[in-house]
C-alpha cells in the first residue's frame, strides 16, 4: 500500500513541476495513439458500416474473422510488424523499424478490427431502422453509408474511444517495434515497464496514474467537443 | 463534430523532426540498469555532437539486431557469442571497452551458506545441495550466458535440476523483482544490484572471484553486410569510448560510493 501513495505523491510533482521527460513521453504517448486511432477510423468506419448494408457471399466469415481480430495478441502484431520492416526484412529499404511510425502501424493494424466490429454492431441497428427508407429513395451504396456514419455518430464515437483506450494502453507491440528509445520512441507504457523493470515502482506507479488521467482526459474533451449529453439531445 | 475533433487530432499528431546525427546502439539491460548510460551519452553528446539511440535488450536480442542491421553498433557482454559474431561477418571486429562483476544475491539469511564458499562454483555447488529458489534469467542474456557457464563450471547442469531452480525468461530488473517476491538466489551484475530499487528481504552474498568478471565489449556492424548501416558514426563512437575522457566517466563512475566499472579498453 505505501508504493501506491508513494506513486499517488509522484505522479503529483510529476504533473505539478510539469516534468520535462514526462511531458515529452506523454505527448508522444499521444501522438502515436491518435494517429493511430484517425487512420484505424477512417479505415474501419467505412468498412464496418459497409459490412452492416452490403449482403455477399462470404459476409458471415468475414464477420467472424473481424470479431476474432478483436483479440489479437499485441506481442505477435509486434513481431509480425518488426519482421515485416526489421532491415533484413521486405520492408527494410523505408527504414521506418524503431521509429514513431512504426509505432502507429502495428497500433493501427491491432485497433482497426476493433473499431470495425463495434461499428458493425451499432450499424447493422441503424440499417435495420433505415432500411426502408434508404432504399425507397433511391440512394447509392456510398450515399447510404454516410447517412449511416453521420446519423449513427454517437455509437461510432463509442467505437473509436474503445479503439484508442487499447492503443494508448498497449505495450507489447510497441515495446519491439519501438524499442523504447530515449527521447525517440519512449512512450508512457514502455517507460512503466521499463522503470518497473528497475524496481522503481513509485515512479512506475506514477507514470500509470498520468496514463489513467491522460485516458480519461481525451474521453471527457472528446465528448465536451462532440457536445453530447447536452441541451436535450443522446 | 467532426471538424473539432480533427482539428484537435492534426494539432497532436504533428510531430517535429529532429535533425541530428543520430545511431542506434543496441545494449545489454545490465548496462542500461546501472545508470552508467545516463553519464555517457550526455558526455557523448557534448564531444562528438551525436545523438547514441540506446536499444535495451538482451545480449541475444542484440545480437539478432545486429545481424539484421536493425542497429548500427552493440555494446554487449559475452566473449563466446561476441566472437561468433565478428566470425561469421557480422561485424567488423570486437573491442573490449570495460569490465564489471557478477555478484550472487540471496536471502539476507543465507540458507545455503554462499557467504563462506571458496569459489563461485562451490557457491553454486552449495545452492544445488541446498535447492532453495533459484531464479535464473533464461532469456540468452549475457548473464544468463554467464549463469550457464558457472554451472557447468560446477559440474552441474540446469537441464536436470527441480523445481527449485526458476527460469523466468525476463530482464535483469524483472528477475530481480521475482526473485525479491520469492526470496530467492540470483546471479545479477552488480551494477543492476546497486540500482535496484526493490530488494526486499535480499542481500548481497558472494562476489569478487575472478570467474565473476564481466567484460563488454564494443562491435560495429560490418557495412559490407548493411551499406545502409552507419559505420562512420559507430568508429567515431568506438573511438569517444576508448579515449581518455571516456576512462574518466567510466572508472569515477560510483553509486553508494562503490566503483561499478573499470575501464580496460586497449590501444587497437
Amino acid at each position: 500500500m505505501n508504493d501506491i501513495y508513494d506513486g499517488l505523491l509522484s505522479a503529483f510533482w510529476l504533473v505539478v513541476t510539469l516534468d520535462a521527460d514526462l511531458l515529452e513521453i506523454s505527448l508522444r504517448s499521444l501522438q502515436v495513439s491518435l494517429t493511430a486511432l484517425v487512420i484505424a477510423s477512417a479505415i474501419a468506419l467505412p468498412l464496418g458500416t459497409l459490412l452492416a448494408i452490403r449482403r455477399f457471399r462470404y459476409r458471415r466469415l468475414t464477420i467472424s474473422l473481424l470479431n476474432a481480430l478483436m483479440g489479437l495478441p499485441p506481442v505477435v502484431v509486434g513481431l509480425l510488424v518488426y519482421i515485416l520492416l526489421s532491415r533484413s526484412g521486405p520492408l527494410g529499404v523505408l527504414g521506418l523499424l524503431f521509429t514513431p511510425t512504426a509505432m502507429i502501424i502495428a497500433q493501427v493494424i491491432i485497433i482497426t478490427p476493433l473499431i470495425a466490429s463495434i461499428t458493425h454492431q451499432a450499424m447493422r441497428e441503424l440499417w435495420a431502422e433505415y432500411h426502408d427508407l434508404l432504399i425507397s429513395l433511391n440512394t447509392s451504396g456510398w450515399q447510404r453509408i454516410r447517412t449511416l456514419i453521420w446519423d449513427g455518430r454517437r455509437n461510432l464515437l463509442t467505437a473509436s474511444l474503445a479503439g484508442f483506450g487499447r492503443a494508448i494502453g498497449e505495450v507489447g507491440a510497441i515495446m519491439i517495434v519501438g524499442g523504447n528509445i530515449d527521447n525517440a520512441t519512449r512512450v508512457l507504457t514502455t517507460a512503466i515497464a521499463l522503470e518497473t523493470g528497475k524496481g522503481d515502482f513509485a515512479l512506475a506507479l506514477a507514470l500509470g496514474f498520468v496514463l489513467i488521467a491522460l485516458a480519461i482526459g481525451i474521453n471527457v474533451a472528446i465528448h465536451w467537443l462532440s457536445r453530447t449529453e447536452r441541451e436535450g439531445r443522446w | 463534430m467532426i471538424h473539432r475533433i480533427l482539428a484537435l487530432a492534426t494539432a497532436v499528431t504533428l510531430g517535429t523532426a529532429v535533425l541530428a546525427e543520430e545511431m542506434k546502439l543496441a545494449v545489454t539491460t545490465s548496462f542500461e540498469n546501472s545508470g552508467l548510460a545516463d553519464v555517457l551519452l550526455p558526455a557523448i553528446k557534448e564531444d562528438l555532437g551525436l545523438d547514441v539511440q540506446l536499444l535495451v535488450v538482451g545480449t541475444g536480442q542484440a545480437l539478432r539486431l545486429g545481424q539484421a542491421g536493425d542497429v548500427d553498433a552493440i555494446l554487449v557482454h559475452s566473449r563466446t557469442a561476441e566472437e561468433a559474431f565478428v566470425a561469421e561477418g557480422y561485424g567488423t571486429h570486437r573491442r573490449e571497452i570495460m569490465y564489471n562483476d557478477f555478484v550472487f544475491i540471496g536471502p539476507a539469511g543465507d540458507p545455503a551458506g554462499i557467504a563462506v564458499a571458496g569459489s563461485a562454483a562451490e557457491a553454486l555447488q552449495r545452492i544445488s545441495a541446498a535447492e532453495p529458489a533459484f531464479v535464473s534469467r533464461g532469456d540468452e542474456s549475457g548473464t544468463h550466458k554467464k549463469e550457464r557457464a558457472l554451472w557447468a563450471e560446477a559440474g552441474l547442469s540446469p537441464e536436470t535440476f527441480g523445481a527449485w531452480y526458476r527460469e523466468v525468461g525476463a530482464g535483469m530488473g524483472a528477475s530481480l523483482n521475482t526473485a525479491a517476491g520469492l526470496d530467492a538466489y540470483i546471479l545479477a551484475d552488480r551494477a543492476s544490484w546497486l540500482n535496484f530499487g526493490n530488494p526486499a528481504g535480499l542481500a548481497l552474498l558472494y562476489s569478487g572471484a575472478p570467474a565473476l568478471f564481466n567484460q563488454y565489449a564494443f562491435l560495429a556492424v560490418n557495412p559490407e553486410r548493411h551499406s545502409h548501416v552507419r559505420h562512420d558514426l559507430a568508429v567515431q563512437l568506438e573511438g569517444w569510448l576508448t579515449s581518455r575522457r571516456a576512462a574518466d566517466l567510466i572508472n569515477g563512475y560510483t553509486i553508494n560510493g562503490e566503483t561499478l566499472f573499470i575501464f580496460n579498453a586497449g590501444p587497437e
